[in-house]
């Protein structure tokens, strides 16, 4: 391992910028005559819209245009897309509602986008929107999951019972008869709370039209400029491709939830060719709170059968998800293919069967969030197997431990092919750093001091490095999801790699970096790494599903091994040697055998100068591409231990240690990887004991700002201890399995179970909030005291 | 309109502005000193904390014509001479920032913290000092590590803190 190349620790290359202040994300763009765009936003879950008079707020002062939904149409600007066809058990299509950018004729929830006005100044847009009136016609509101199949309130024509889809996976015979065999049934109900992805960059989007060239350019806070531009070409049609230019700079978080193609961007790009001027938007966190799209929202009823010797013979689940007022980009697939495949766990279950309802609310869209489905499945799986052991008196880790998967390749019943893994490797580290031996007597220690302690296991797995196309194509999904890169290599020896993964925090530009240095063995300075503007790099997928090392890397190694392919042929000629005689090591072109060698940086200048070759036999110039498809998802897996102290007299929990053992397969950076593990544990604990999104029964969102939605604050959490196993992933050629998410995904049945256990009464909802534990602990204290 | 004149990162400038202008909005839209972000509405976040006056104050919650005759520090400033402040150089160090967002924020506080605190902080005075920043990225483990570190810094490279 050199000191820049896979595996080394190496300090952000872009820091430099971030600390000083000299980041650039898309409020700090601003265009030569700019306007703003405001968007005048329902203040009802769910209204129909008799008029809409504008001519008041026109002619405010500093107002330059006041948009609605009429004129979207009447310029033909579709609807937003939901690019994921699910179908019902019975083979119908899941029932779509329309989804316009401005409303028509309805809005569905609060936030809902009714108008826009574009002006000189913002607060100039702010009153001019004061001064639009709705006639609004206020319709009951439907908000809550679980009852919304059956409410008479109708969100969309299209579902008179408010179901998008009723959805299946699995065996359902089998499954029943694992569970007519079974010594043991444990069952469990569970809500997984609602969340805000809140990343703390707001979104914003910066449109402009030039007439000279008929060109379009979208500024914007994307995880994945080229999807939206695919999107707001070939589906909403506000430009076509080759016109639009999408540049999304730097990016202030994402969590999933600046993936998606929202209506305001959409109007930012229409508008600046209507008003002639580039018009900006920059979302409050008010905005955010009522229209990014939230994460989560399921009600869930499980069952898992267990035989006389605690082996486990089925699953069984039944899920109500909350998608909200409208289908967001991906929405159908969080639920449905990114959750339920995932049930197996980390455990030899033999026989599995999901149903999955989806239905609409009045409530935002919701759609993926950090893990998406795959923390709901894992609180599921994991919440499920602690109170089975419970229930069995087992111990939770060797009950895990006797029910693991050993054997790899492993078919689990529900789609996933997990290609390998050591799980008890990283049970028994996990076991080692939590001194699980001594739990016990910490406990007593915590009981003679009057608290409570409780310990609690987390066995994930998630399938990342989404995703072999023509799988997910299988599956309903209507793009491919492989990832593109370009090695372009300088006549100075300098390079640059063009890549279709947008970092927004994950550090790419130093970690695509290493890869480059470490296969040429270049410095890493010399490196560059290009992302985020769809004039530079030609299409890419984007960075979402802890995909951009397993599969965008994946890409640059490909595309590196031609270069080097390439650079052998020059060096061939250079050398004047056969080019099967051509090694590349240690970043030299060598002839076998002999000490005649060329520096790569020497072999990139006889590529450009090509005066050692004609033309006939090699092409100048050293420039390779790559598209890189997976052949199967990958399987980051691991053991989170959550150690806890509970106040009983104030309900107060206090994460005491937090130990994380994750398998990643090769880590090119592990400074970068830990710090992901961090924020994903982060944001998993802020979903068990703190955060949730509440909506009131008349769809008004309570929690919409950082006052009322409690965020993890450094004071709400630990320092975490964090450790690693290794099993090479096979699936792709770099062995990398991904590390975004996992923190997500195993920290919250994690802090749930080691609640559970200190209480040692296992009925508690997310948000574990201080008033929630403290009333579970009174009832453990006072089993027989009425609620 | 009310005209303000304060010192920006060692530089005087004189503006009139609307008299509701925010210091934030002073220092993005009228300076273009971007490095000052903003993240809520409800001064909760400190990604937007500059000092004024040698102390930390969140600028979306100052008006501009609150800071007049002030001096102000931005993220922009804070560095001296072409080289990193020691709080930047922990942060870059040890990790303490993924997407950058939060980052200026924090860095303003911790610096705010150090002055107020002195160089040895424990990791409980530094988690509890932070209650005004929010961060989404990095779970706060190594911010807390860069802060601690940062502090040590500054106090070994004083003249560094005194050019402030
Ligand atoms: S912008 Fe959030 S506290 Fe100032
Ligand atoms: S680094 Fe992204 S919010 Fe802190």
């Amino acid at each position: 391992m050199t000191a820049t190349g896979i595996g080394a620790p190496v300090r952000r290359k872009e820091d430099q910028r971030f600390v000083t202040g000299q980041g650039r994300y898309v409020d700090d763009f601003n265009r030569p005559g700019q306007a703003y765009a405001y968007f005048l936003r329902s203040p009802h879950a769910h209204a129909a819209i008799r008029s809409i008079d504008v001519g008041a707020a026109q002619t405010m002062p500093g107002a330059l245009a006041v948009f609605t939904g009429d004129d979207l149409a009447a310029d033909k600007i579709g609807g937003l897309i939901c690019g994921w066809m699910i179908h019902s058990k019975d083979g119908t299509p899941m029932k779509a509602g329309p989804h316009p950018a401005l409303a028509q004729g309805k809005v569905r929830y609060v936030g809902d986008h009714v108008a826009v006005v574009i002006a000189e100044t913002l607060a100039q847009a702010k009153d001019a929107a004061e001064a639009i009136v709705v006639d609004y016609d206020v319709l009951p509101a439907v908000v809550d999951t679980a009852e919304a199949a059956k409410s008479s309130v109708q969100v969309h024509d299209v579902s008179p019972d408010n179901t998008v889809f009723n959805w299946h996976l699995g065996d359902k015979d089998a499954t029943e008869a694992a569970f007519a065999k079974a010594k043991h049934v444990t069952k469990i109900d569970l809500v997984n709370n609602r969340l805000v992805p809140n990343p703390i960059e707001p979104r914003a989007a910066l449109g402009e039209y030039d007439f000279g060239t008929d060109n379009y350019t979208l500024y914007t806070t994307s995880q994945n400029p080229h999807v939206a531009r695919l999107v707001l070409s070939a589906f909403i049609g506000v430009a076509p491709e080759h016109k639009l230019r999408v540049i999304a700079p730097d990016v202030g978080g994402g969590f999933g939830s600046k993936i998606f193609i929202y209506a305001e961007e959409t109007v930012c790009v229409w508008a600046a060719k209507k008003v002639k001027r580039p018009v900006k938007w920059t979302s409050d966190r008010t905005e955010a709170f009522l229209a990014d799209a939230h994460g989560r929202d399921h009600v869930t009823h499980a069952e898992m059968a267990t035989d006389e010797n605690g082996k486990i013979l089925g699953l069984r689940v039944h899920t109500t998800a909350n998608l909200g007022a409208y289908l967001s980009t991906f929405s159908s697939s969080v639920p449905t293919y990114l959750y339920a495949p995932l049930l197996s766990g980390q455990y030899d279950i033999p026989a599995i069967y999901c149903e999955v309802d989806g239905v609409y609310t009045n409530t935002a869209p919701v759609d993926a969030y950090r893990g998406a489905g795959r923390p709901e499945a894992t609180f599921v799986v994991e919440r499920l197997v602690e109170k089975t052991a419970r229930e069995l008196k087992q111990d939770p880790a060797e009950f895990r431990r006797k029910n693991y998967i050993t054997q790899f390749p492993h078919q689990t019943p529900v789609i996933m092919a997990y290609d390998t893994g050591d799980y008890a490797a990283s049970l028994d580290k996990a076991l080692e750093l939590a001194d699980y031996r001594n739990f016990q007597a910490r406990k007593q220690e915590s009981a003679r001091r009057g608290k409570l302690r409780g310990l609690g296991f987390s066995s994930y797995i998630e399938a990342c490095g989404i995703a072999p196309s023509q799988a997910v194509g299988s599956l309903g999904a209507g793009v491919g999801l492989w990832e593109s890169a370009e090695v372009r290599v300088n006549p100075t020896g300098s390079v640059e790699v063009l890549t279709g993964s947008h970092s927004h925090g994950q550090g790419h530009e130093t970690t695509f970096a290493q890869l480059v240095s470490d296969r040429l063995g270049i410095p890493i300075d010399q490196v560059s790494i290009v992302h985020g503007d769809t004039d530079k790099v030609q299409f890419g997928m984007g960075t979402y599903g802890s995909r951009s090392g397993a599969v965008g890397m994946s890409a640059i190694a490909k595309a590196i091994d031609k270069v080097i392919a390439k650079g052998r042929k020059v060096a061939a000629h250079v050398l004047e040697a056969s080019e099967g005689d051509i090694e590349f090591k240690d970043g030299r072109f060598g002839v076998a055998g002999t000490d005649r060698s060329l520096a790569f940086g020497e072999v990139a200048l006889q590529a450009y100068i090509a005066h050692k070759f004609s033309g006939q036999d090699l092409e100048p110039g050293l420039k390779e591409g790559a598209f890189y498809d997976p052949t199967n998802f990958t399987f980051p897996a691991g053991v989170h231990i959550c150690e806890v102290e509970i106040d009983p007299d104030t309900g107060v929990t206090t994460i005491e240690r937090w130990t994380a053992v994750d398998d990643f397969g090769v880590i090119i950076n592990p400074m970068i990887v830990e710090g992901q593990v961090h924020g994903g544990i982060a944001q998993g604990v802020g979903q068990a004991l703190l955060e949730g999104a509440v909506y009131d029964r008349s769809g008004q969102l309570v929690t919409a700002s950082f006052n009322d939605y409690c965020m993890p604050r450094a004071n709400d959490l630990p320092s975490f201890q964090v450790g690693m196993t290794v099993t090479p992933c096979p699936s792709n050629p770099l062995g990398i399995k991904g590390c975004g998410e996992a923190g997500a995904i195993a920290a919250p049945p994690a802090v749930i179970n080691a609640i559970t256990d200190a209480l040692g009464h296992e009925d508690i909802a997310m948000p574990a909030t201080p008033q929630a534990v403290w009333r579970a602990a009174q009832k453990a204290r006072m089993p027989m005291a009425a609620e | 309109m009310a005209t303000v004149s304060l010192t920006v990162n060692g530089q005087s400038v004189t503006a009139d502005v609307d008299p509701r202008t925010l210091l934030v909005q002073f220092l993005r839209d009228n300076l273009r000193l971007t490095g000052t972000h903003v993240g809520c509405d409800t001064s909760q976040c400190g990604a937007c904390v500059v000092h004024l006056n040698g102390e930390a104050v969140k600028s979306c919650t100052t008006l501009a014509v609150q800071a007049d005759a002030g001096v102000v520090t931005t993220i922009e400033g804070l560095a001296q001479g072409g080289e990193l402040h020691p709080m930047q150089a922990a942060f870059r160090e040890h990790h303490g920032l993924q997407c950058g967002y939060c980052t200026p924020g924090m860095i303003m506080s911790a610096v705010d913290i150090v002055n107020r605190k002195g160089p040895d902080l424990d990791e409980q005075t530094i988690r509890a000092e932070l209650e005004g920043n929010l961060c989404r990225c990095t779970g706060y483990h190594n911010i807390v590590k860069a802060v601690a570190a940062g502090a040590q810094a500054m106090a070994e490279a004083p003249l560094q803190q005194a050019a402030e």
